[in-house]
C-alpha cells in the first residue's frame, strides 16, 4: 500500500462524510429555509391551539410560508400566545390577515392557515394578527353535534 | 525517655533514614572519575511490594563491556529499563556520564537517551516497517536528514551487522537472530555513547550466537563504545566482558573480571559459573519438610 | 463476609485506579495533540486503517438499517394512514439517534479492536518501550495519531451511515412500497430541524467519536503485556465503549431533546 494510494482513499473518505454531512443539511433537513433570512415575526392569539407544536408550518393557500417558532400562555388574557417567523419573501400579508389552526388529514400534525384579508397596511415585524380561529377539538364536535341531535 | 530526647532521637533517626539520599547530592556536584560512564548508588526499587533491588551498588567503565549476570528473575531487565530512565527507583541513584538520570526533565531525559542505545531481548523491531525503515527510524525522528544521506547512514549501519543485503525485508520475514542484527543496526543509527544488550544471547543457535558476540566485540572497539550486557549465559558474557557483576536477591554478590570469578571464593558465584544444579541457590522452592507434607496429604485422606 | 468486603474494596480501588490512570493518559494525550499539526501524514496513516477500513462496513450496515427502518416504520404507520410521514419518520430516527449510537458501536467493533490490539501487540513486544529507548515519545508517535484519526472518523462515517440509510429506506419506502416520492422528502425537510436534529447527531457523534478513541487507545496502551492481556482488552475496549456509547446517548438526549 502506497503512501498515495493511502492518502487518495482517505480523501475519498473525507469527501463522502462532507458530502453525507451536505446531504443531511440540504436534502434531509430543512437548512434551506434558514437560508432565506429569518423574516418577521408576528404573534397570535388563540383560545386553543390543540395539538400545534413549536416549528410546526405556517401556510398560505396551503403554501408554506414560514413557521411556529413559540408557544407560551399568557396569563393576562387567558390565551395562548403563538409567535410564528414568516420569511421575509412574503411581506404582502395584509393586516386583517386571519390565521386559523387546522389538521393535515385526520391525526396528522397540525399547521396554522393564513387567510389574507384586503387592508393595505401590511404585516411586518412585531405585528399581531387579530382574526384568529382556534383549533377544532374533536370532542367539542362530536358533543355538539350529540347536543344538536338530542334537540331536533 | 523525656520528650525532648524522643525527638531528638526521632530526628536523628530520620537524619540517618535520609542520609543516603542526601549524600548523593553532594556527590552529584563533585566531578565524577572520566572514566566512569555509568555509576549506579545504593539503587533500592520494588514492583508491587516485591523488593527488586536493595542497595545495589555498581560502576561501569568507559569503553569497556561489563556484563551484569544473575539467576531468571533478578531484574536484570529492570535494572537496565532504571539506568534508560523508563523506570524510577524508590531510592538511590544512576549518574550517567556524570548526570543524574531521574532528575533529568522530560527533555534532557529524551536527549539523554539520543545517546543511549538499547537492544531488546525480542528485538522490538517496528513490525510494520521494513529493515531499512527500522534503521532509519531513531533518524527520521530525531533529526532532519536529506534522503540521501539517510540511505547513506542506514546502509552503514546495516553493513555494520552485514545485513545491507536484507534493507527491503519485513521483520517478519526475518530470522531471530537477524532481527537482533537489524536491532542493533538500529541500537547503533544515532551514534551512542553506549548500549545496553538485553539477554542478547537468548534463544540463538551456536552460530548465530558466535556472529552476536563477535559483533558486541567489535562494535565495542570500533566505535568506542561502552557496553552493557545483561545475561545469564555465563560462557558468552565471559569470553568478552571485562568486567562481570554477579546479582542476586537485589545486592551485587561478586564482582571482578571473568578470570577473577573463575577463582572466587564465593560458593554462590562458584555455582553460578559453573552451573551446578544445588548449592548456595536451592534446587527446592521453599516448602515444608517434605515428609510431613505427603503424611499430612495422607492424613486428611483418611479423615 | 469480611473477605467479601475486602475484595469489593480491592475492586473498588482496582476501578478507581484505572479511571486515574485513563484520565491522566487523556491529559497526555491531549498536550501532545501538537504533533498533529506539525506531523499530519502519520495522522492521514491512521485515518486510512481506522476510516477507510471501516467504510464498507459502515455503509451496508446502513443501507439495511434503513431498509429495516422503511419497512417496520411503514408497517406501523400505513395503519393510521399517515406513511405519507414514513420519511421524516425514518430521517428523524436515524439523524438523532440511530446514526450516531450504531455507528458508533460499529466502530467499536471494527476499528476500537483492532487500534487495541496494535498498540497491546506493539507493547507486548516491546515496540513502544524501544521507541521510549530511541529517544521517541510512543504517545506522540503512536498514540495522538491513532486517538485523533479515531476522533475525526467517527462523525465522518455517522454522516454516512445515516445518508446511507435514508437511501435504504427512500428504496423500500418509495420503490417497493409505494410511498409518494414527493412526500417522502418534502415531509422529511418540514420536520428535521437542520440545528435541533441535524446538528445534535452531530454533537452526539463527535461526543462518542472522543469517547471511543480514548477507551481504544488507553485499553491498548494498558494492556497487560501478553498474549491473554491484549485479548482481554481488546475485549474490554468493544464492552466499555458499548456501555459508555449507549449511557453517553441517554445523557445527551435527554439534554437535548429534554424540552420538547
Amino acid at each position: 500500500m502506497t503512501t498515495r494510494t493511502i492518502e487518495i482513499s482517505v480523501g475519498i473518505l473525507v469527501a463522502l462524510g462532507l458530502a453525507a454531512l451536505f446531504m443531511l443539511a440540504m436534502q434531509v433537513s430543512n437548512l434551506t429555509e434558514y437560508r432565506n433570512g429569518d423574516g418577521y415575526t408576528v404573534s397570535a392569539y388563540f383560545g386553543n391551539i390543540g395539538g400545534l407544536k413549536v416549528r410546526a408550518p405556517v401556510t398560505v393557500s396551503g403554501v408554506r410560508v414560514g413557521r411556529v417558532s413559540a408557544i407560551r400562555y399568557d396569563p393576562e388574557r387567558y390565551q395562548a400566545r403563538v409567535e410564528m417567523t414568516i420569511s421575509a419573501l412574503h411581506d404582502y400579508l395584509p393586516a386583517d390577515t386571519q390565521a386559523s389552526i387546522y389538521t393535515a388529514g385526520l391525526l396528522g400534525e397540525q399547521y396554522i392557515a393564513l387567510e389574507p384579508g384586503g387592508e393595505d397596511e401590511v404585516l411586518v415585524d412585531g405585528s399581531e394578527i387579530y382574526f384568529t380561529q382556534s383549533a377544532i377539538v374533536l370532542e367539542q364536535v362530536i358533543g355538539r353535534i350529540v347536543t344538536n341531535m338530542a334537540t331536533q | 525517655m523525656t520528650r525532648a530526647a524522643r525527638c531528638a532521637d526521632a530526628r536523628t533517626q530520620n537524619q540517618k533514614r535520609r542520609a543516603p539520599v542526601i549524600e548523593p547530592q553532594v556527590h552529584n556536584h563533585a566531578p565524577v572519575r572520566q572514566d566512569t560512564l555509568v555509576e549506579i548508588r545504593d539503587l533500592h526499587f520494588s514492583r508491587r511490594g516485591r523488593p527488586i533491588f536493595r542497595g545495589l551498588n555498581a560502576s561501569i567503565p568507559r569503553g569497556s563491556i561489563t556484563a551484569l549476570m544473575g539467576p531468571s528473575g533478578t531484574g536484570k531487565t529492570t535494572l537496565l529499563k532504571l539506568i534508560g530512565g523508563q523506570l524510577r527507583p524508590d531510592r538511590g541513584q544512576i549518574l550517567v556520564d556524570g548526570v543524574d538520570i531521574h532528575r533529568l526533565g522530560r527533555a534532557d531525559l529524551y536527549r539523554m537517551r539520543r545517546r543511549m542505545g538499547m537492544l531488546f531481548q525480542t528485538g522490538a523491531l517496528l513490525t510494520d516497517l521494513s529493515v531499512f525503515e527500522n534503521v532509519a527510524f531513531p533518524v527520521r525522528e530525531n533529526a532532519v536528514l536529506p534522503e540521501g544521506v539517510l540511505r547513506t547512514l542506514v546502509l552503514m549501519k546495516l553493513e555494520a551487522v552485514g545485513l545491507r543485503g536484507a534493507r527491503d525485508l519485513m521483520p517478519s520475514e526475518l530470522s531471530g537472530g537477524m532481527a537482533r542484527r537489524v536491532a542493533l543496526a538500529r541500537a547503533i543509527a544515532l551514534d551512542p555513547m553506549m548500549i545496553m544488550y538485553d539477554e542478547p544471547f537468548t534463544g540463538l543457535d551456536p552460530i548465530t550466537m558466535g556472529v552476536i558476540v563477535a559483533l558486541i566485540k567489535r562494535l565495542n572497539d570500533t566505535l568506542g563504545l561502552t557496553s552493557i550486557l545483561v545475561s545469564h549465559d555465563v560462557q558468552e558474557a565471559a569470553s568478552i566482558a571485562d568486567r562481570l557483576y554477579l546479582i542476586s536477591d537485589g545486592l551485587v554478590v561478586d564482582s571482578g573480571s571473568p578470570a577473577d570469578m573463575e577463582r572466587t571464593e564465593s560458593q554462590w558465584a562458584q555455582q553460578f559459573m559453573k552451573g551446578l544444579p544445588d548449592g548456595p541457590v536451592p534446587f527446592h522452592y521453599p516448602a515444608p519438610d517434605y515428609l510431613s507434607d505427603l503424611m499430612g496429604a495422607a492424613q486428611k485422606e483418611g479423615a | 463476609m469480611l473477605g467479601s468486603l475486602a475484595s469489593l474494596g480491592r475492586w473498588a480501588l482496582g476501578v478507581f485506579e484505572r479511571l486515574g490512570r485513563g484520565h491522566l493518559f487523556l491529559l497526555n494525550i491531549l498536550m501532545s495533540l501538537h504533533v498533529v499539526v506539525t506531523r499530519p501524514r502519520l495522522v492521514i496513516r491512521e485515518l486510512y486503517s481506522v476510516g477507510v477500513l471501516s467504510l464498507l462496513i459502515i455503509a451496508v450496515s446502513g443501507l439495511f438499517v434503513g431498509m429495516v427502518l422503511g419497512y417496520q416504520l411503514y408497517i406501523t404507520l400505513v395503519r393510521f394512514g399517515a406513511e405519507e410521514v414514513l420519511g421524516s419518520a425514518v430521517a428523524l430516527s436515524l439523524v438523532r439517534e440511530l446514526g450516531p449510537v450504531v455507528t458508533a458501536l460499529l466502530f467499536a467493533g471494527r476499528a476500537g479492536s483492532a487500534l487495541s490490539a496494535e498498540i497491546g501487540l506493539m507493547k507486548t513486544t516491546e515496540q513502544l518501550s524501544g521507541m521510549e529507548m530511541m529517544a521517541v515519545d510512543p504517545i506522540k508517535r503512536v498514540i495522538v495519531p491513532r486517538f485523533v484519526a479515531a476522533f475525526i472518523s467517527l462523525p465522518l462515517l455517522a454522516a454516512i451511515f445515516s445518508a446511507v440509510a435514508i437511501m435504504g429506506g427512500y428504496f423500500i419506502g418509495v420503490g417497493l412500497l409505494g410511498v409518494d416520492s414527493g412526500s417522502f422528502w418534502s415531509q422529511m425537510q418540514a420536520n428535521v430541524d437542520f440545528y435541533e436534529d441535524v446538528m445534535n447527531g452531530i454533537i452526539k457523534s463527535l461526543v462518542f467519536g472522543f469517547v471511543a478513541a480514548w477507551i481504544a487507545v488507553f485499553e491498548g496502551y494498558d494492556a497487560v503485556p501478553t498474549s491473554e492481556g491484549v485479548s482481554r482488552a481488546t475485549t474490554r475496549t468493544v464492552v466499555h465503549t458499548a456501555l459508555a456509547v449507549l449511557a453517553l446517548d441517554f445523557i445527551l438526549t435527554g439534554l437535548m431533546f429534554g424540552d420538547i
